[in-house]
């Protein structure tokens, strides 16, 4: 059994985590740049983050034979102050030339505000600009639906192709539209909000297996970076085939990461 | 297959609901607990796409934008409707 984790913060994760996840399967991960859970005073502070994402994290997961791609952004939470948020985008186009960046994210809105929507609209001209694939962060609870939808019209109003854009935390009222737009569509599976690997089976079998995938988003907060093999495990349970477990928990994020040249794996086909 | 799983959970939301009842009414007339009650009458109505449905009725539905999140509350779960001023807190 193999599977990718498309979306886990490992630089929040003990190397434990690392290990535990490579006897599950785990072959390569990709981590978005996100909040780390306190923000960060100075734009050197994003400067060694993304410096830790470039160098320091793959060789930390080599070690267990986990190859580490990443992202880089400023996340939606830290913004919110367009002067800030400009000083840390413009460190953006250095780390674009490191041999793990798939690309821009994981981008979006958090409160869904004038200011985040203006940064979020210049970090999709930063991925029009160097043809990088985005990945999305979508808000939380009450704010997803509307955020989710802000997001795609500004997407939708640059030249990227949808079928470049991972639309993430996606749920029942979020993942039909997203679909529909051309989007991929990716399904967090967190303890207490998004998804648990029951509802994610479920809106496999309701919305299909296509452009669809799932990830731990796990961090600093209460997740499960074993979530993925869980959420395996529940498929099989259902009685799914093993080729369809594999397509939406290796497969597709293979499909869409390697859209990116510098996602290519060192795994052997199954 | 689900059903103990399930059965556990359906105690646990009797349970917080008899909690409620036993508070002093300190939260009486809070926003999530008239929309946590709505969204109790959609698991009982007999239609499908309850999740869905659970999850629009807790959305925010207006397009109004605050030009910052500067002294806005985290997410609560619920809407809590626009404001005088039109920025839309959520909390």
């Amino acid at each position: 059994m193999r599977y990718i984790d498309p979306h886990i913060h490992m630089v929040s994760r003990t190397t434990d985590d690392y290990v535990r996840m490579a006897q599950a399967g785990c072959v390569a991960v990709t981590e978005p740049a996100f909040w780390a859970g306190f923000d960060r005073s100075s734009a050197q502070g994003f400067y060694d983050y993304f410096r830790q994402l470039t160098e320091y994290e793959p060789r930390r997961a080599a070690q267990f034979g986990i190859q580490h791609f990443t992202w880089l952004c400023i996340n939606p939470k830290e913004a919110d102050d367009p002067g800030f948020a400009r000083e840390v985008v413009a460190l953006i186009p250095e780390f674009l030339e490191k041999h793990n960046v798939l690309g821009i994210g994981e981008i979006g809105l958090n409160k869904n505000t004038k200011n985040e929507l203006i940064i979020l609209e210049e970090q999709i001209a930063l991925a029009e600009k160097y043809n990088q694939l985005i990945l999305v962060h979508t808000p939380h609870l009450e704010d997803k639906l509307k955020g989710t939808r802000l997001i795609m019209d500004a997407i939708t109003a640059s030249s990227i192709d949808p079928g470049r854009v991972l639309i993430d935390h996606v749920e029942e009222h979020t993942v039909g539209e997203v679909l529909d737009r051309g989007f991929w569509a990716g399904m967090t599976l967190y303890p207490d909000t998004k998804c648990t690997p029951q509802r994610a089976a479920d809106i496999i079998e309701m919305y299909g297996s296509e452009r669809i995938w799932m990830n731990s988003a796990g961090d600093w907060g209460c997740s499960d970076p074993l979530a993925v093999p869980k959420a395996r495990l529940e498929l099989a349970r259902r009685g799914h085939t093993t080729g369809m477990i594999d397509q939406v928990t290796f497969g597709n994020p293979q499909q869409f990461l390697q859209q990116s040249e510098r996602f290519k794996l060192a795994v052997p086909a199954e | 297959m689900y059903f103990l799983e399930h059965r556990a959970k359906l105690i646990d939301v009797a349970a917080f609901l008899d909690r409620l009842d036993r508070t002093s009414g300190e939260d009486e007339g809070d926003f999530r607990e008239a929309a946590f009650r709505q969204a109790i009458e959609i698991l009982g109505d007999g239609a499908t796409h309850r999740a869905k449905r659970i999850l629009l009725l807790l959305s925010d539905h207006t397009d109004e934008m605050p030009q910052s999140a500067e002294g806005m509350k985290g997410a609560a779960g619920a809407f809590l409707g626009p404001t005088e001023s039109g920025s839309g807190v959520s909390s």
